[in-house]
């Protein structure tokens, strides 16, 4: 029987004991005696969060389908067992094996949002590994970081000692094959992270010099490895269809927040919306194959046993056979009991017959995301979604019967005037508005209009990287505004205004665009207590303020400063297709409020095609 | 068409609570192609109910959970097909029966007793308690102060300890088990800790339960929940 890394003490002590003890529907177990790799893969936020990730399960398959690779999964322990661990020493594991991490060959950790860099620095200590790459011995394992956040790795450098650069299907092989080769030959830590450095996609931190201007800005950035590339080169996989997929995802015995099987039907998108850095970090976009798709669906069903199938990608509606796939699942799993799940569809006619079919309609609600009240503001952010759309989309979603409706906003985008923001409760008025012109027998009830609003935090890689930021009493200021205003509609009952909160904005502005100077900020807010940030009864401001000063680190430096046209970018080392120029480009037309097309539209030459395939040769074979 | 499945729980699963193992079953309904009824309306559930939640920590030889089917299956290969679906260890499926057709007649309703046996996990009762539980058990009355959600109250469980036996060094326990008596091992143990005189935290008890009973056979006797069923060749309509 398994031997459990907790005894029953604990795991009857704690909440959820489930997170801890592995065990799951197609978890990978092997023998560790016939195993050359062991590789932990940690997503740094608690269970639930961590298992509904598609990228670490595909990463999971795709490592456990090598013979001399075990990957393991490792996810936050929550602050209770975060205690008991301290408290009684035990070394964090991974859910499969229940062996300590810091025996691992390798610990990756997937970096999706800026707000778990301290669960980050928890995850090393409960580990026992150290916490500076430059302090890890033969003892320890390589700690490798992926995924969005790492297209600006400079803020958590200092603890890594390897960043993977892209998509994950590419340039592990080489990299696990070399650490084959490595490992027992006799060679320095070093020696293998020069080999790694070589590997296109890789960047190793240590090989790097900053140096900075008096002002505190970039002065130079450059390689001080022979074997380190000047430009690190983002990792993309060109034919989505043949790349790994994992036909059984491992299933949870709890429940988590993707409970459900989850298939991507393509990577990219094509819209360009100025604040968007999936939209350009995922360029060009690449759909899948969609009899593939229906394969996918059949087979991973079968293998889960999951009631609930979901789509997943950036902008559904452009998938080009979303009518076929959709018909396919709902002709083909409805009457199984299925439910089917359809994120980001725009809403029109389709998307409502199709909803009308998958969910009740007077439960559920319609979602518009036209993050911007005015149009002169949706097309400085180029979101292509006009007032017309909505209330045609909203109109014809009343008369099907709906009554609810969600409308998502940002606060703060570039040039925003005190108009652009009072014309989100002008919007949500007049979706309301659209309502009550439904004849009152024909309707039911009153309606529900929820508008929530979060603060724009401009990231690397996005025309927005130059844009100056807020402090948080202005970001309150304008959300207070905005609520203000709703309360002057005459629909006001009908609506509702929420909005986020303020603080965790500017610390999200700093990690997104900061350098590695604040590395030690970071790490003095773990040492204060800092852990699971991301989560609003555990973030703790003051605390945050506080390692902010003991570090001397100047939030608005990095915050309230609009960048000059020529600053050097810590994240510019780092190619990822799009390039610098395009971006800027797109900055000048957002100021002068132009639309840009879409892909599919018109090409606009952000230099994507470089690729080689994707929307870019779409009707060009 | 009803039917019973009696199943096993061991091993790490004895962290994982009812309402996980619900959904667990329900996903190996599904993996396994019962032929299961769901309930109408939007959001359809497949039927299924379960006679006795274990608790957190429990292990168990005798688990049930009653379902709608609707077809009858073969019993030995749904067992079989079941058990590959399950995949894990730490659950395993004993028998799939056809069970009486009237309501009120599921495991939840019908349940009246269940067997424990209970060992010390950590900690140990002094020297001698195997003669003390035999005096123990061997009272007119056994009070114990039960809590209930919203008060305590004084109660006697010794006409709730049907049989009891020492085996080796654990405690085999017959208790009533249900919705209008129930008795948990823990309880019983919490009053022996007090006969003794030591601390109730001292000693922690791994419980095992063996098997639930029901009191509706002919003579009224307690037989197992498994024993109201019969097993399917497939054929039955």
């Amino acid at each position: 029987m398994r031997k459990l890394a907790l005894d029953d003490d604990i795991l009857l002590e704690i909440e959820k004991p489930a997170r801890y003890i592995g065990g799951e529907v197609n978890a990978v177990m092997k023998n560790v005696e016939d195993i050359d790799v062991r590789f932990a893969m940690c997503f740094p936020d608690v269970y639930e969060i961590g298992m509904s990730h598609l990228g670490i399960q595909i990463l999971y398959d795709m490592f456990n389908h090598r013979e001399d690779v075990w990957c393991e999964r490792v996810y936050s322990p929550w602050h209770d067992l975060d205690k008991v661990m301290r408290e009684q020493q035990i070394p964090l594991f991974a859910l499969e094996s229940q062996d300590p991490i810091k025996d691992f060959d390798f610990l990756g950790i997937t970096i999706q949002f800026e707000m778990c860099y301290t669960n980050i620095l928890q995850i090393l200590d409960l580990s026992q590994i150290p916490l500076h790459a430059k302090d890890r011995t033969l003892d320890d394992p390589f700690v490798i970081g992926g995924g969005p956040c790492t297209y600006n790795p400079e803020p958590i450098a200092e603890f890594f000692d390897i960043f993977y650069i892209g998509e994950g299907e590419t340039a592990y092989d080489e990299l696990l094959d070399a650490y084959k080769e490595w490992k027992g030959s006799g060679k320095s830590r070093r020696e293998f992270l020069e080999r790694a450095a070589q590997i296109e996609g890789l960047y190793i931190p240590i090989f790097y010099d900053a140096e900075y201007n008096e002002d505190g800005t970039l002065k130079s950035f450059t390689p001080n490895n022979e074997y380190a590339p000047a430009v690190v080169k983002k990792q993309i996989v060109m034919d989505v269809t043949d790349a790994p997929y994992p036909m059984k995802p491992v299933v949870p015995f709890i429940k988590v927040t993707q409970d459900r099987v989850v298939l991507e039907i393509q990577r990219g998108c094509i819209r360009g919306c100025r604040f968007c850095q999936a939209g350009m970090l995922y360029r060009p976009v690449r759909e899948r194959n969609v009899e593939r798709l229906k394969q996918y669906a059949h087979d991973m069903l079968q293998n889960t046993g999951h009631e609930e199938i979901s789509l997943s990608s950036l902008s559904s509606s452009d998938y080009s056979e979303l009518k076929e796939l959709v018909t396919y699942l709902i002709d083909e799993f409805k009457n199984k009991g299925i439910n089917i799940s359809l994120p980001s569809l725009r809403i029109d006619a389709f998307s409502l017959d199709v909803m009308s079919k998958v969910q009740d309609i007077r439960k559920s609600s319609l979602t518009f995301a036209p993050e911007a009240g005015s149009q002169r503001m949706r097309d400085v952010i180029n979101k292509g979604l006009t007032e017309e759309v909505i209330l045609n989309g909203a109109g014809e979603a009343f008369e099907g019967g709906w009554t609810k409706v969600k409308l998502y906003f940002m606060l703060g985008l570039p040039t925003e005037t005190e108009e652009d923001m009072k014309e989100i409760a002008h919007l949500a008025e007049k979706v309301a508005r659209r309502y009550y012109e439904i004849p009152k027998d024909q309707r039911h009830g009153k309606c529900q209009i929820t508008a929530s609003s979060s603060f724009f935090v401009p990231k690397p890689f996005t025309p927005f990287q130059w844009a100056p930021m807020c402090k948080a009493e202005e970001y309150m200021r304008r959300a207070h505004l905005v609520n203000d205003e709703f309360k002057e509609q005459l629909n006001r009952k009908s609506l509702k205004y929420n909005w986020h909160d303020a603080e965790v904005t500017v610390l999200e502005g700093i990690m997104a665009r900061g350098d590695r100077k604040i590395s030690k900020a970071i790490e003095e807010a773990y040492r204060l207590g800092c852990l699971f940030d991301s989560w609003t009864e555990s973030f703790h401001n003051e605390l945050w303020m506080q390692a902010f000063e003991n570090t001397g680190v100047d939030i608005d430096f990095y915050n309230l400063r609009e960048r000059g046209e020529d600053e050097l970018f810590p994240w510019d080392f780092i190619d990822i297709g799009v390039t610098r120029k395009f971006l800027r480009r797109e900055w000048d037309r957002a100021m002068e409020e132009k639309v840009t097309p879409n892909c599919r539209m018109q090409c606009s030459g952000c230099g994507a095609a470089k690729f080689g395939g994707g929307v870019c040769y779409e009707g060009k074979n | 068409m009803k039917a019973r499945i009696k199943f096993r729980k061991y091993g790490s699963l004895r962290f994982i609570g009812h309402l996980d193992v619900m959904r667990f079953f329900q996903k190996v309904m599904r993996r396994a192609d019962i032929p299961i009824a769901f309930s109408g309306g939007y959001s359809p559930h497949m039927i299924m109910s379960f006679a006795n939640p274990l608790g957190i920590g429990l292990t168990s030889d005798g688990e049930y959970f009653d379902i709608e089917l609707t077809e009858a299956v073969n019993s030995a290969d749904a067992v079989r097909r079941m058990n590959e679906a399950c995949q894990i260890e730490g659950i395993e499926i004993v028998s799939i029966r056809r069970i009486a057709e009237e309501k009120k007649m599921t495991g939840m309703t019908i349940l009246a007793g269940a067997d424990y046996l209970t060992s010390v996990r950590k900690g140990a009762f002094p020297e001698g308690w195997k003669e003390q539980f035999s005096e123990f058990m061997e009272q007119l009355e056994i009070r114990i102060v039960k809590q209930t959600k919203r008060s305590e109250k004084e109660v006697d469980i010794k006409p709730l300890i049907y049989a009891w036996e020492l085996r080796g060094d654990s405690v085999y326990l017959k208790v009533a088990a249900g919705s209008v008596e129930n008795l948990k091992p823990d309880l019983v143990m919490e009053a022996f800790c007090q006969f003794l005189g030591i601390e109730p935290d001292s000693v922690k008890f791994q419980h095992h339960r063996l098997e639930m009973y029901t009191d509706r056979s002919e003579d009224g006797s307690l037989i197992p929940l498994e024993a109201m069923g019969v097993d399917m060749t497939g054929d039955e309509e």
